[in-house]
């Protein structure tokens, strides 16, 4: 077991060097001279633009520029920000924990709503409660997130004033306003990630009710409720945790949307600020840490795996 | 085309499915809208009206009118346009730098597959919003670049399809006998294996039209997709946020519009897969 874990940690390393490359060519792809970009008002000056290129090492070759970029960053430098004027590893710490606190609420919300929905869809299989629980995975997977953002202020801001349509409090700071700025949008950003984990868990959840320890049990005696949680959720949840690790990725894609339509100054806000300031090393930085941490999660999911299936530990 | 060709027994099979038939009746409804725009829609969608500014859904104005006073019908209508060629363009990119690289990984083994595996392992670790976004940002805010950065965002899922399809078919008996008698590797992987990792392609390429639609619908919203004043539905979401209290209307039918394409989209892609196997079901 030990072997397959160093395995699989000794394959993020080729993983994240190759992000770094496609992270690194997105720079080449930005249309002009980034020197002229900085130098500002001074763009027509040879001088102010040739030390630029200095600094930033724009006057080497590509794989130069790749290995001093690629050395800065493994220090923990992620560059620094054309527009904000500070080091971007600090401006992502700073961003990174509004967006982490949101994620998890999201990620709460999304299995309190997609594990027990598709639980009730595969016991009660082709009935009521499966066809009402299918409908509303299919359109929680076709609602645009942003949308479902704007229609949530225009009912509980705008019409019924339950709800502030924007910003954000810190958790730490005054945890009662914290969950009214942040109920809507974590809901909007779980909602799809529900959809899928009650697919995925029914389809889990069939697949163990049809195996023969389940007909053991139930030949046993044993009464319904005690099979499906004891015996049937324990397997058919271990296929589900993997999938709520790559559901994370689409957790942070889904920020960037859902903080721009309720005004959350988070990791996502700063991204698309990042975007329309042309504020290149930030998207770069963002980039490479949502990489970064997708990567991770997956290996902790990967981990986990290995924690709850005795079969694996044993291998 | 006898009454046992495959085709035939998959239609036969979809045909059944009636809830994935009527998806399939609202995507040609869209597609027919998007196509006969200029006869369907009752305005022009640019044309702006100062007397008619955010007027409320009326007989003259099904569905309102916008804060340049633009008829909101005829942008929804017009707005298809940009979400369907977007939806179909990204999706062929996508398909066409996936499909090959995932025939070449599964058909030629070895170094090429750990190569490109890796390579698709990398992409996927980008969340594929935010590499659509870093794409479009670093190539320029319109709707091409768009469409090239939903697309390259979403290459490696058909790579991946298309490697565990090719893996499959490369192991049967006749692939054995066409090595047998001869056929050069790229004729083998052209006409036999090619033609029959159509149907899971197919698939995921229906269900990726739908997100192709969401991610340009995302990008437009956040001013990276469609540039006004040609109009597209996330564009059209973006410059409603701003008057929600105002004039609701302006929210609810571009969004209401994305929402029937995409789950259009995801019927038919599932009624496909389970018409293409009906084991799966």
């Amino acid at each position: 077991m030990k072997s397959n874990i160093v395995g699989r940690i000794a394959q993020i390393v080729p993983t994240m060097l190759l992000v770094s490359v496609l992270v690194f060519c997105l720079q080449q792809l930005m249309p002009g001279d980034p020197a002229m970009v900085l130098a500002g008002e001074e763009r027509g000056d040879p001088r102010v633009l040739a030390q630029i290129r200095a600094e930033l090492w724009l006057d080497r070759s590509l794989p130069l520029q790749y290995f001093h970029w690629i050395g800065n960053v493994l220090h923990g430098d992620l560059g620094f920000s054309w527009h904000i004027r500070q080091p971007v590893a600090a401006l992502v710490m700073q961003k990174l924990p509004v967006t982490l606190q949101l994620g998890g609420m999201a990620f709460l919300i999304a299995v309190a709503i997609g594990v027990p929905s598709g639980i009730v869809a595969a016991v009660y299989r082709n009935r009521f409660w499966d066809y009402v629980a299918n409908a509303v995975g299919l359109a929680g997977l076709s609602t645009p997130n942003f949308w479902l953002g704007i229609m949530m202020i225009l009912l509980f801001s705008v019409n019924l004033g339950w709800l502030p349509p924007s910003g954000f409090v810190p958790l730490q700071e005054d945890w009662h306003q914290s969950l009214a700025t942040t109920i809507m949008p974590a809901f909007v950003l779980g909602n799809a990630i529900a959809a899928v984990l009650m697919r995925h868990t029914r389809s889990a959840m069939l697949s163990a009710l049809d195996q023969d320890y389940i007909r053991t049990a139930r030949a046993k005696g044993l009464s319904n409720w005690h099979v499906l949680t004891r015996h049937a959720l324990r397997n058919a949840l271990m296929p589900v945790v993997t999938l709520g690790a790559l559901e994370l990725g689409a957790l942070l894609s889904g920020a960037v949307l859902t903080e721009q339509v309720f005004s959350i100054p988070g990791f996502g806000k700063m991204t698309v600020d990042a975007v329309f300031n042309r504020d290149f090393p930030v998207v770069q930085g963002v980039v490479l840490v949502t990489a970064f941490l997708f990567v991770m999660l997956n290996l902790a999911a990967d981990l986990l795996y290995v924690v709850i299936n005795p079969r694996l530990r044993r291998s | 085309m006898s009454a046992r060709h495959p085709g035939v027994l998959v239609a036969r099979r979809f045909l059944r499915r009636p809830i994935a038939v009527v998806g399939l009746a609202v995507i040609v409804l869209f597609v027919a809208g998007a196509v006969f725009a200029p006869l369907v829609a009752p305005y022009d969608p640019v044309a702006t009206s100062w007397s008619a500014i955010r007027k409320a859904p009326s007989w003259a104005h099904w569905m309102g009118t916008d804060e340049n006073g633009r008829d909101v019908l005829s942008r929804v209508i017009y707005g298809a346009r940009a979400s369907m060629l977007a939806g179909v363009i990204s999706v062929m990119i996508a398909a066409g730098i996936g499909v090959p690289a995932g025939v070449l990984s599964g058909f030629a083994g070895g170094w090429t597959d750990a190569l490109l595996s890796r390579v698709t392992d990398a992409i996927l670790a980008c969340p594929s919003l935010i590499l659509a976004i870093a794409l479009a940002a670093f190539l320029g805010p319109n709707l091409t670049n768009a469409m090239i950065a939903i697309g390259v965002s979403t290459a490696p899922r058909f790579m991946r399809v298309a490697r565990a399809a090719t893996l499959e078919v490369a192991s049967l008996d006749y692939i054995d006998a066409a090595r047998t008698v001869g056929t050069t590797p790229f004729r083998v992987a052209v006409r036999h294996i090619l033609p029959n990792i159509v149907p899971p392609v197919l698939v995921q390429g229906t269900l990726a039209i739908a997100a192709a639609i969401i991610a340009e619908a995302s990008l437009s919203f956040l001013g990276l997709g469609q540039q006004p004043p040609d109009p597209s539905w996330g564009s059209m979401l973006n410059a409603a946020h701003r008057f929600l209290s105002q004039a609701p209307w302006l929210a609810v039918f571009p969004g209401l519009a994305i929402f029937l394409c995409v789950l259009s989209f995801n019927l038919v892609g599932d009624g496909l897969r389970d018409a293409l196997d009906p084991r799966a079901q």
